[in-house]
C-alpha cells in the first residue's frame, strides 16, 4: 500500500524513501494470547489442585466407577476414583484415586480406606444413602506420621471410628455362637457396646470375640465383671412355672453379649482396654463362682444304664458338682456280667464352703488332698447312684450321697482315677417295687368279686321294688292322716278357743284360793292356839288387815 | 506459467460481496465503500496474513484442551463416564460402530487437522511469495472454507444429546468444559480462514501482501 513499483522509468525525480517499518503486533494477537491464558490457567488450576495419587487395592470394585467414585473423608469430598486394574497376579483390584491437595495429611501410613455400600443386617442397616448416591470410598487418618501412598483397603467398615472414646474387651469362649459383627452388648439390657471382631483362637482352640464398650460405660468394666453370650432365648421351667428371657428381639436372632458384676467378687479394680475375659454361655454360668480344675472320677455300676448320657449331671447331696464324662462296657468274667464304668469330671470348688473346710484339713497335694477327702466321705457311706431325673424321659443322673446302711467298701486312696463306690439306683428298686406291686394287683380274684358283687345288686334291685310298691302308698296315707291332726291342733290353739277362758277362770280362782290358804298360814303361824280355840274376832281383823297390807307392800 | 494482469495493477478494484467492479481511487485517505451493496472495500485484506496466523495458533492452543479434557459425561443405570473426543471414536469403534466413528472422527480430528495443516501451508508458501501450485492451493482454500462449518457437528452433537438426554436416575448426559474449547477450536479456525485473502496467492513477486 505504502509502496509502488519504484521502477518506473519515466520519472526522474526521487521517490520518497520508504522507511522499514518496525512490526507492531496488531490487537489480534490478543486472541492466541487469550487462548495461552486460559490453556495456562487450566494447567495452573489442574497443578495446583493435583494433590496426591494413591493406589488402594479392594477384593472387588463393586459399585466403584473411574471419574465418579469419590473419596470422603468424614462424609467431605477429598478425591475421586481416576483408574480401576487388576494387580499383577489378578487377585486384587486397584483403585487409584487422586486426591486434594490438601488431603495430604490424611494419608497416614495407618490410615484406612474401605467402600461404603449399602449394608443391611439384623437390627442395623448402614450406608442406604449410597443406594441413591453410589457407593464411595471412605478414608479414616490414623495417628501414624509417616505418610504414603499405597494402602490395602478394608472389606468392611472399620468397627471403630478413630479416637471414639470407649474400652476394648478380648473375650474367650468355646465357640462364638451366632454372635454377628456389631452385634450390641449389653449392660443390664441396656446397649452399651458392639461387637468388633471375632475370630478362632491361633490353633482353633476356642473363638475369640472382641467387643468394644463405649466410653461412659467402659468403666463398668471391672475384674469382677462376668460376660456371657446373650444370644437366643433362655427358656427355664422352673417350680414357679415357666420363664423365657432375653436381652432383646434383635439379640434373640443376632446374637448378643451382655455383662455384669459378680455381685460374689470384692475385687472391683479397674481394667484396662484389651482385657481379657470368659465368655460364658449363659448367665447362670457366668455368675457362678469359678469352677476351678476339674476332677476325674470313676463309678462302675452292675446295672442297666439306659438314660445316661454323656453330659447328665452329677449331684453331690443335691448340688450340682459336674457331669458325666464318659460312659464305657466293661467285662466281668468272675461274675460273667457287663459292668457300665462312668468316667464323669466333678469341680471341688463347686462345693463352696464345705471344699475350702474340708480343703484346709490336708497339707499334701491337692490330688493327694482330694483322695482322702473322698476316702472319709466313702467310709461315711458316699455312694454313687443313678437316680431318674426325669420320670417321663427316663433320664438319669449321677448322685452321690451318703446312702444309709450300706456295706462298708474298701477305698482305694492310690487309684487315679479315683473310683467312688456305687450303689443301685433308685430306678431299679422303683421298678421292682412296682413289679411286685403288679403282682398283688394281678392275685386279686377280680372275677369272683364282680359275680358277687352282681347277685348283690339284684337283690338290691327286688327291695327297691318292693319299698316302691308297698311302702311308700303307706307313708303317703299316714301323711295325710298326720296333716289332719295337725290342722285339729292348729284350731285347738287358735286364740278363739272355748277352753283358753276356762282356764283363765280357773287360774283366778286357783289364785284367791292360794291367797286364803297363805293367810291362813300365816294366823295360824301368830296364833297357833286358834287351832283350839278359834279366831279372835278383834285381833284377827287388825292382825290380819296389818298381815294383808304387810303382804300388799311386799 | 503466464501471469495475466491483476486488477490493482489496472487501477480497478472488486466488492467482495457483490462483485461490482469499480475504478480504483487513487489517493487511499479514507475507507471506500461499494455503491451498490456498501460493502468497505479493500484490494488486500489488511494485515491478513497476521490475522490469519493469530486465529490459527489461538485454534491450535484451544484444540490441546479441546482434546485432553471430557467432552461429555453419560450417566446410566450402570453408572456413568466422561469421554473425551478420541475416546468416544475409540468407544465406537469397539463397540462394531465403525461408520459413526469414522464420522466423528473426520469431524472432529481430521477436519480440524486439515484445517491447521491447510491454513499453515497456506501462509508459508504466501510469506514465502510462492509460486507454487497456486490453483491447486486456491482450491485449498475453498476447501478449508466449506469443510469449516462441519466440524461443528461434534458440538450439535454434544448439545442435542445433552439436551435429549434427561431421565434422571435412568440415564443423563451432560456436556463438559472440553466441548467448549473445541467450540472455541472452530470458531478460530473458521474466523482464521475468513482472515486469509485468497487474493495474496496470486500475488507473486509482489511485495505488498502486508
Amino acid at each position: 500500500m505504502g509502496t509502488e513499483a519504484g521502477g518506473d522509468p519515466r520519472d526522474e525525480l526521487p521517490t520518497p524513501k520508504v522507511l522499514r517499518r518496525r512490526w507492531v503486533p496488531s490487537l489480534i494477537w490478543l486472541v492466541p494470547l487469550t487462548a495461552v491464558v486460559i490453556g495456562a490457567t487450566l494447567v495452573v488450576n489442574a497443578w495446583r489442585t493435583a494433590g496426591p495419587r494413591v493406589t488402594i487395592s479392594f477384593q472387588t470394585a463393586q459399585g466403584l466407577e473411574v471419574g465418579k467414585t469419590l473419596v470422603k473423608y468424614r462424609n467431605v469430598t477429598i478425591g475421586h476414583v481416576t483408574a480401576i486394574s487388576l494387580s499383577a497376579d489378578h487377585n486384587r483390584v486397584l483403585v487409584s484415586a487422586d486426591l486434594l491437595r490438601n488431603a495430604k495429611d490424611v494419608l497416614t501410613a495407618d490410615a484406612r480406606f474401605w467402600v461404603v455400600r449399602p449394608r443391611i443386617g439384623i437390627g442395623w442397616a448402614s450406608g442406604l444413602e449410597t443406594l441413591i448416591s453410589g457407593s464411595y470410598i471412605a478414608v479414616e487418618a490414623g495417628d501414624a506420621k509417616v505418610t504414603q501412598t499405597e494402602f490395602v483397603g478394608l472389606e468392611n467398615p472399620p468397627p471403630l471410628t478413630h479416637g471414639l472414646l470407649g474400652k476394648t474387651v478380648v473375650l474367650h469362649a468355646k465357640d462364638v455362637g451366632s454372635l454377628v459383627l456389631d452385634a450390641p452388648v449389653y449392660f443390664r439390657r441396656f446397649e452399651v457396646g458392639h461387637v468388633i471382631d471375632r475370630e478362632l483362637e491361633a490353633g482353633g482352640q476356642g473363638a475369640r470375640v472382641v467387643v468394644f464398650v463405649d466410653a461412659p460405660y467402659d468403666r463398668l468394666v471391672t475384674r469382677a465383671t462376668r460376660f456371657w453370650n446373650a444370644s437366643g432365648i433362655d427358656l427355664t421351667l422352673g417350680a414357679d412355672g415357666m420363664k423365657i428371657r432375653t436381652q432383646s428381639l434383635a439379640s434373640v436372632l443376632a446374637g448378643g453379649v451382655a455383662f455384669e458384676t459378680a455381685p460374689t467378687v470384692q475385687d472391683v479394680g479397674e481394667v484396662p482396654s484389651g482385657a481379657e475375659f470368659t465368655l460364658f454361655d449363659d448367665q447362670a454360668a457366668a455368675m457362678a463362682p469359678p469352677d476351678g480344675e476339674p476332677r476325674y472320677v470313676r463309678m462302675r455300676f452292675a446295672q442297666s444304664l439306659r438314660g445316661l448320657s454323656v453330659g447328665a449331671p452329677v449331684d453331690f447331696v443335691g448340688v450340682n458338682i459336674g457331669q458325666v464324662f464318659s460312659l464305657d462296657l466293661d467285662y466281668d468274667a468272675e461274675h460273667k456280667s457287663f459292668p457300665v464304668i462312668v468316667t464323669a469330671l466333678i469341680y471341688p470348688r463347686r462345693m463352696g464352703k464345705a471344699y475350702e473346710v474340708l480343703e484346709q484339713n490336708g497339707t499334701a497335694t491337692s490330688e493327694d488332698k482330694m483322695a482322702r477327702l473322698v476316702s472319709q466321705l466313702v467310709a461315711r457311706g458316699l455312694r454313687a447312684q443313678p437316680r431318674s431325673g426325669n420320670l417321663l424321659t427316663g433320664q438319669l443322673y449321677i448322685a452321690l450321697d451318703f446312702i444309709p446302711g450300706t456295706r462298708p467298701m474298701r477305698f482305694n486312696v492310690e487309684a487315679r482315677p479315683l473310683e467312688i463306690p456305687t450303689v443301685s439306683g433308685s430306678v431299679e428298686e422303683l421298678q421292682q417295687k412296682l413289679v411286685s406291686i403288679v403282682d398283688k394287683i394281678d392275685r386279686i380274684p377280680i372275677t369272683d368279686i364282680g359275680r358277687h358283687l352282681d347277685a348283690d345288686l339284684v337283690g338290691l334291685d327286688g327291695a327297691l321294688g318292693e319299698l316302691r310298691t308297698d311302702v311308700l302308698p303307706a307313708g303317703s296315707a299316714a301323711f295325710n292322716s298326720l296333716h289332719t291332726t295337725l290342722g285339729t291342733v292348729d284350731h285347738a290353739l287358735a286364740d278363739d278357743a272355748p277352753w283358753r277362758d276356762n282356764i283363765d277362770q280357773t287360774l283366778v280362782e286357783a289364785r284367791s284360793t292360794l291367797r286364803s290358804v297363805r293367810s291362813l298360814t300365816d294366823y295360824l303361824d301368830r296364833h297357833p292356839e286358834a287351832l283350839l280355840r278359834g279366831r279372835h274376832p278383834s285381833q284377827s281383823t287388825v292382825s290380819e288387815r296389818s298381815t294383808s297390807v304387810t303382804r300388799g307392800a311386799e | 506459467m503466464i501471469t495475466p494482469v491483476r486488477a490493482i495493477e489496472v487501477g480497478l478494484v472488486a466488492c467482495r460481496t457483490c462483485g461490482l467492479i469499480m475504478q480504483r481511487m487513487p489517493i487511499q485517505s479514507s475507507p471506500t465503500s461499494c455503491p451498490r451493496c456498501t460493502t468497505l472495500l479493500r484490494e488486500r485484506l489488511p494485515r491478513s496474513a497476521e490475522n490469519t496466523l493469530a486465529w490459527l495458533i489461538a485454534g491450535v492452543i484451544l484444540y490441546i484442551p479441546a482434546n485432553v479434557l471430557p467432552v461429555m459425561y453419560v450417566s446410566g443405570v450402570g453408572g456413568g463416564e466422561e469421554s473425551t473426543i478420541l475416546g468416544g471414536v475409540l468407544s465406537f469403534w469397539r463397540g462394531g460402530s465403525w461408520d459413526i466413528a469414522a464420522l466423528i472422527f473426520t469431524a472432529s480430528v481430521a477436519v480440524p487437522a486439515t484445517k491447521f495443516l491447510a491454513l499453515a501451508l497456506l501462509l508459508w508458501t504466501v510469506h514465502r511469495g510462492s509460486s507454487w501450485a497456486s490453483k491447486q492451493r486456491t482450491a485449498l482454500y475453498r476447501l478449508v472454507e466449506i469443510i469449516g462449518y462441519w466440524s461443528m457437528l461434534d458440538v450439535v452433537v454434544v448439545a442435542l444429546t445433552a439436551a435429549l438426554l434427561k431421565f434422571k436416575a435412568l440415564g443423563t448426559a451432560e456436556p463438559r468444559l472440553g466441548i467448549v474449547f473445541f467450540c472455541g477450536v472452530v470458531v478460530t479456525t473458521m474466523i482464521a480462514a475468513l482472515s486469509f485473502d485468497p487474493r495474496l496467492i496470486w500475488d507473486i513477486g509482489a511485495n505488498d501482501g502486508h
